[in-house]
């Protein structure tokens, strides 16, 4: 065994990582090797050769664009006995991903400038995924005055999508104002739709479960009502509308008639809409408790739909940790939320891949592409060519098993699948070239900090 | 018997045997001793997060009759979050060697939650959690209809087939409402729901029983039983009425429609009433009225689910 010669510096030992990734299947269908160099797709082709390339056996594998969320919670700061955006981010390279967009509701609120460079700042520092921070559309959240969109806008962190999520902005003209005034540099307001003064005490979706259970009801139509407002004042205003986690089969109806009168509206689903209904609240397991709420088998399959014709745009996870104690507890006391990142592109591949719904190539855009689009950020979500950044994820389509807490990544466990079989495996992520995760497993601390230190 | 958590899911024979074996109980105590040594050398925990003096010391008195140690614990106005205090104290009462827990609990679902989570191995028994379930309610007025309809000495064994019980109020926040409607829908009686509609869930159509808004047309078929549930006033806050008044008129039990009442029909109520909103004293003291039979029906059903329950975990072990 031979020593590796000693380079002259350590910069050009990172950023000479070469990788030959070999027969891996696009979602074209088409199988191809590729050669990742100085953070780009280098060459694409069948039988490439590489002199010093870590060679990457993909046979079997697809290999997609990194993924994108447009809908996480990292928690820091001010949470991060949940997650910090170091532990966030290796749970997204470990689901696949090289971008999450950060939710603004940290503590302090992500409604200033300087806040969302800080969160910029600790994704730099992780390493393992891009985090582009949301801004929060009002002051504290507390839905009263507009936060310093173009503070926001104009600092380090170039900020284009904002949101309460968690909170609805309830109040319409409100609304109204920030839809119009992020037109000034092409930004969008995520709405978490629901009305508030239609939920109050809410616990699990209304209807024939929460009459039987005694539970509070979140009616469908406190979601669908502030859609179909919010389309119709950013129809009058004539601005870009994303609504989040949308729920229920009313709602897809509301956003395919948005849509047919050319409305500027995307919308996004979670993977946990698109496969668990209410129907499992019956247990009481706070696991299942989440906001909008798990709804009926009928919203279910319209969501499905809806995903594979279009009417909704992407797919984003809501990755909300918690810590065990916000779940191991009566249900009325438990926090709202589930993890999602590391499960994400499984349950899209067992509820619309598996069910013949859409294919691969509909799973680049709706999990990539457009997400990126949406978001408005560069060198992300493109597709996989010669001269593109070399963001990248090798999925193994094959592999099944049960979902267990070593699948976990994160700092919190209060995933709904522990224990659900489910298909796929993420193999390799790579971001800005380097690997985050190789062998279906994190690249460890070290390596990665030092190819941030290089990157520097 | 594990644990007696809902009605939901207890089944018709269960439910005959805990009316069954309440009969028994409820013999023994006619006589002049009224304590059994049955559950001698037992423990049972009486853990009340919601204040409730009437079925504490139901249950209390059941314990002792059947000579349990009865340790009263009211996790009421505990500092520690709510949460983290259920985990806690079950683990405590676990550590402690309670043999069965009698819960009640402000958040629908936390007996489920108790039974499941392997925080402790007693028996748990609900006591009214949340707007969920109230088991032993239910079986109360179970077995105090069933002695009306048939007598003290011929109830054994029989069901309330054919039975036409009116649950009147709040059905929407009532526990006790889902509990009888579960139970008295599986031992054959038939169960009449009136209320405002903004106080019925939305989702009830596929409840056993037949809904009405209109207290004095269901009346006029002459139900069996009339079964009047407190309302809380405050409800009017939230709009569920305009007030009290226009309540008490449309869906209380006055002396005019007591009088209107036919052949040997009951008039329950779970207590605590509200004399004067949602029933009469009139209607509350009249011969037709079972409050204070319930009142005592529930000593007798609770010491028949604790004999069950813990004589059952007893045969278990072995």
């Amino acid at each position: 065994m031979t020593t590796p010669t000693p380079t002259t510096s350590k910069d050009t030992a990172v950023q000479n990582e070469t990788y030959l990734i070999r027969g891996a299947r696009l979602s074209s269908g088409e199988t191809t090797d590729l050669i990742l160099e100085n953070g780009v797709i280098a060459e694409l082709g069948n039988g490439l050769t590489r002199a010093g390339a870590t060679t990457v056996d993909a046979e079997g594998l697809i290999a997609l664009p990194g993924l994108v969320d447009l809908h996480t919670h990292l928690r820091e700061p001010g949470f991060e006995h949940s997650e910090t955006v170091l532990t966030g981010t290796r749970a997204a390279a470990s689901g696949g991903y090289t971008t999450v967009f950060a939710m603004a509701n940290t503590s302090p609120v992500a409604d200033t400038a300087g806040v969302v460079e800080q969160e910029l700042s600790l994704g730099e520092q992780a390493g393992y995924a891009r985090v582009q921070p949301i801004g929060a559309v009002t002051v504290g959240l507390a839905g009263e005055r507009l936060a310093e969109l173009g503070a926001m806008a104009e600092s380090r962190a170039k900020v284009r999508v904002f949101s309460d999520d968690g909170l609805c902005v309830s109040d319409p003209q409100l609304m109204r104002r920030a839809l119009e005034y992020v037109k000034a540099f092409d930004g969008v307001i995520a709405q978490h739709a629901q009305d508030p003064k239609l939920t109050p005490g809410a616990q699990m979706n209304e209807g024939s479960v929460s009459a039987e259970l005694g539970l509070t009801g979140w009616p469908a139509m406190a979601e669908e009502s502030i859609i179909a407002r919010d389309v119709l004042i950013a129809e009058h205003v004539g601005s870009r509308l994303h609504i989040c986690h949308l729920s229920t089969a009313g709602s897809v109806e509301v956003i395919r008639w948005a849509k047919a009168r050319g409305i500027n509206v995307t919308a996004e689903v979670t993977p946990h809409h698109l496969l668990l209904t209410e129907e499992l609240v019956r247990s009481y397991d706070a696991r299942y408790k989440v906001n909008p709420p798990l709804r009926r088998a009928e919203d279910v399959l319209a969501l499905r739909e809806a995903l594979a014709d279009g009417t909704i745009d992407i797919v984003a996870t809501d990755h909300a940790p918690h810590p065990a104690e916000a779940k191991e507890c009566a249900w009325a006391e438990a926090a709202n939320g589930m993890v999602g990142l590391e499960s994400a592109l499984s349950v899209v591949h067992e509820s619309m891949v598996e069910t013949g719904l859409i294919g691969w190539a509909d799973v680049e855009r709706v999990m990539s592409r457009t997400p990126a689009q949406i978001g408005r950020i560069s060198g992300q979500g493109l597709a996989i060519a010669v001269g593109n950044p070399a963001e990248i994820t090798l999925y193994d389509p094959a592999a099944r098993s049960d979902f267990a807490v070593a699948d976990l990544r994160g700092r919190s466990i209060n995933s709904p699948y522990l224990g659900t079989s489910l298909p796929g495996r993420v193999q390799a992520t790579f971001h800005r070239g380097y690997a985050t995760v190789l062998g279906g497993e994190l690249v460890p601390l070290e390596k990665i900090q030092e190819l941030v230190a290089s990157h520097a | 018997m594990r644990h007696l958590l809902d009605t939901r899911t207890l089944s018709r024979a269960d439910a005959l045997s805990i009316l069954d074996v309440a009969e028994d109980m409820a013999d023994t105590q006619l006589r002049e001793v009224k304590k059994l040594p049955t559950l001698r050398g037992k423990t049972v925990v009486n853990l009340f997060f919601e204040d409730s003096t009437r079925t504490r010391i139901s249950f209390e008195a059941a314990a002792k009759r059947l000579s349990a140690d009865v340790i009263n614990f009211s996790a009421k106005g505990s500092s520690v979050s709510k949460g983290e205090s259920l985990k806690d104290t079950a683990q405590t009462l676990a550590a402690i060697g309670a043999d069965a827990v009698v819960i009640r609990h402000g958040a629908s679902g936390a007996p489920h939650t108790l039974a499941a989570s392997g925080w402790i191995d007693a028996g748990i028994l609900n006591a009214g959690d949340g707007t969920h379930e109230h088991p032993t309610q239910a079986l109360l007025d179970a077995f105090t209809m069933r002695r009306r309809i048939h007598g003290a000495g011929a109830s054994r064994g029989r069901d309330l087939d054919g039975v036409h019980v009116v649950i009147v109020g709040d059905i929407l926040h009532s526990r006790v409402a889902r509990s009888n409607v579960w139970l008295l829908s599986s031992l054959g009686a038939q169960v009449t729901l009136v209320a405002p509609p903004t106080l019925l869930p939305v989702g009830i159509e596929g409840w056993p029983a037949s809904v009405s808004y209109d207290l004095d047309a269901v009346l006029a078929e002459n139900p069996d039983v009339v079964m009047m549930l407190r309302i809380q006033g405050e409800r009017m806050h939230d709009a569920f009425f305009p007030n009290s008044r226009e309540y008490s008129r449309r869906w209380g039990l006055d002396d005019e429609r007591l009088a209107r009442l036919t052949g040997d029909s009951i008039v329950m109520h779970p207590g605590p009433m509200n004399r004067g909103l949602e029933i009469s004293s009139g209607a509350a003291d009249s011969p037709r009225s079972t409050v204070l039979e319930q009142v005592s029906s529930g000593v007798s059903v609770r010491m028949a689910a604790l004999y069950l329950l813990l004589s059952g975990e007893r045969e278990d072990q072995r």
